[in-house]
């Protein structure tokens, strides 16, 4: 425990000096950092459209209500494939992201040399690139449409889902893989009776939680021409239709909410 | 042991128990995957066309063009990294009150409220979509992409902020609470302690996430790398945008690495 001695009565601290100083010198690199980045931000920014804004934002406001309710009969089609963009999207990752798991996994890779590191580098490299611009190259590639977002989607989340997959799989109990190893079983015997049961219940967790993240990401991948909501969003924004933008927010809004609930209900369910 | 014990056979436990429950969901999942595959609209005309376009920028990664807009590529990582840092710093500054406002075991209900209900806001809009909007209230560049990053950590952060603290151990702040601490040193030296290890490695998690999303938000004009990569795209000049793809790629990649060695090293 620290103590100062002050005239030989001891004083409680939570520190020692060197670690006090290590901390004040930790803040003090902190904010020249921040204080360097945001001299370059600001130098960036036009300020006089900043104190601008509260008077933009009334404007906004006035002219995006109340929303234009009518304009909802064309949002039904958009909205279902906003919800397909993310659950085929889903579907498709989970398909890719078992495999990359299972090589990925220190305990069932077959090559921890070789297979280990690609795996891992498919995992980054998924993760790192958000959907939005796996949509941009894939609308490039294929052509704008529900199908690239569907590819999008599925590719962003393969890293997602392999991640926690086969952190699941590192995690399992070896005494019931070897008990099960000790009755003869063969390799993928051994797969499906004494890891695959140890990893369902987390598997079934994370590609819920994933769907209720792809459904957020879907909401947006119109904007670069995937299909879904987006689409309406952006021509609305296109054209001004603030009334129509507003109600296409709320939508969002409570497609967003729902998926949460939705989502939240199955994991407690089955937790 | 019975005769017709022998005859039974071992069969693995289903992950939903129910059987009607199962097989309501295999079915309702049937269903839905045919309406979901039918109105899909593959057009497989211009998909044809599109794989030698596919090709050819999977080929510009070997190799990726660095050089010819190496100006604009170095400029939009920068200013990326510049918005990642300061949204995260503020995001995190304005997380902290809300978050102990979102924790029910800390404040009165109707402040609880109010701070959970700031939450789901930020939660619920993705960072794209505030950045369309901040750009159309503050003008183009970095700081709309800055603020909108900055209200997607309060919505990150403030949310799991609560919920540590909520799952924090109450024994200590009862003992430090008992020694006749103020507020704000009951908050310093018995809660603090006991959230600030995860909240140190969340920080540094949502570094990560922020320095994604900015290459995102300049696709609305919300500043950073993204505007380049959406020009890159635009002009289909693969090989450039093939580089920045790794460029960003490799600077995650270093993120996540020193972010596993911080979380180490504070816990």
């Amino acid at each position: 425990m620290p103590v100062r001695h002050d005239k030989d009565i001891p004083i409680w601290r939570r520190r020692t000096t060197a670690r006090k100083w290590g901390v004040w010198g930790l803040w003090l690199l902190g904010t020249a950092i921040f204080v360097y980045c945001w001299q370059l931000i600001s130098d960036k920014t036009i300020w006089m459209f900043v104190w601008d804004a509260p008077t933009q934002a009334a404007d906004l406001a006035s002219r995006m209500s109340p929303p234009k309710w009518g304009y909802m009969s064309e949002l039904w089609r958009p909205l279902w494939d906003t919800l397909n963009i993310a659950t085929l999207g889903t579907l498709l990752a989970i398909l890719l992201a078992v495999p990359v798991a299972f090589c990925a996994a220190r305990n069932t890779t077959p090559s921890a040399l070789l297979v280990r590191p690609l795996a891992l580098f498919i995992i980054v490299g998924s993760r790192s690139i958000n959907s939005l611009i796996w949509a941009l190259m894939l609308v490039t590639i294929i052509g704008p449409g529900v199908f690239a977002g569907v590819i999008a989607i599925g590719l962003r989340s393969v890293g997602f889902v392999a991640k926690l997959l086969y952190e699941a799989i590192e995690e399992i109990d070896p005494d019931q893989v070897e008990a099960i190893t000790a009755t003869g079983a063969n390799g993928p015997q051994r797969v499906a009776y004494g890891i695959v049961p140890q990893i369902l219940p987390a598997f079934a967790g994370i590609s819920v939680f994933r769907w209720d993240i792809n459904i957020r990401e879907s909401t947006v991948l119109g904007l670069v021409g995937a299909g879904g909501i987006g689409l309406q969003l952006d021509a609305s924004i296109s054209t001004l239709a603030w009334t129509q933008v507003s109600l296409i927010l709320l939508v969002i809004l409570a497609t967003v909410v729902v998926s949460e609930w939705v989502s939240a209900t199955i994991r407690h369910a089955m937790i | 042991m019975s005769a017709t014990s022998a005859t039974r056979t071992w069969k693995r436990p289903a992950l939903i128990s129910n059987p009607k429950w199962r097989w309501a969901i295999w079915i309702g999942a049937g269903v839905y995957l045919a309406f979901a595959f039918g109105t899909l609209e593959i057009n497989w005309a211009r998909l044809q066309e599109g794989l030698p376009r596919g090709q050819r920028f999977l080929a510009s990664f070997f190799p990726p063009d660095f050089g010819s807009r190496a100006d604009s590529i170095l400029d939009g990582i920068l200013e990326s990294l510049w918005m990642t840092v300061t949204s995260t710093v503020i995001g995190v500054m304005i997380s902290i009150p809300v978050g102990l406002g979102a924790a029910r075991n800390l404040a009165p209900r109707p402040i609880y409220l109010l701070c959970r209900g700031v939450v789901a806001i930020a939660r619920t809009f993705p960072e794209v979509i505030l950045a369309i909007f901040f750009v159309k209230l503050f003008g183009f560049g970095p700081f709309a992409g800055f603020l909108a990053l900055s209200v997607g950590t309060v919505g990150f952060y403030a949310k799991l902020l609560a919920e540590d603290i909520e799952d924090m151990d109450p024994v200590p702040p009862e003992a430090v609470l008992a020694t006749g601490a103020s507020w704000f040193q009951w908050l310093n030296y018995a809660v603090q302690p006991q959230v600030i290890p995860r909240m140190i490695g969340l920080a540094v998690y949502r570094l990560d996430i922020n320095f994604r999303e900015s290459a995102v938000v300049g696709i609305v004009g919300g500043g950073g790398i993204g505007a380049t990569l959406l020009t890159a795209f635009d002009r289909y000049e693969f090989d450039s945008a093939a580089a920045i793809l790794l460029i960003i790629i490799a600077i995650v990649m270093a993120v996540e690495y020193s972010s596993g060695f911080v979380r180490r090293w504070v816990q």
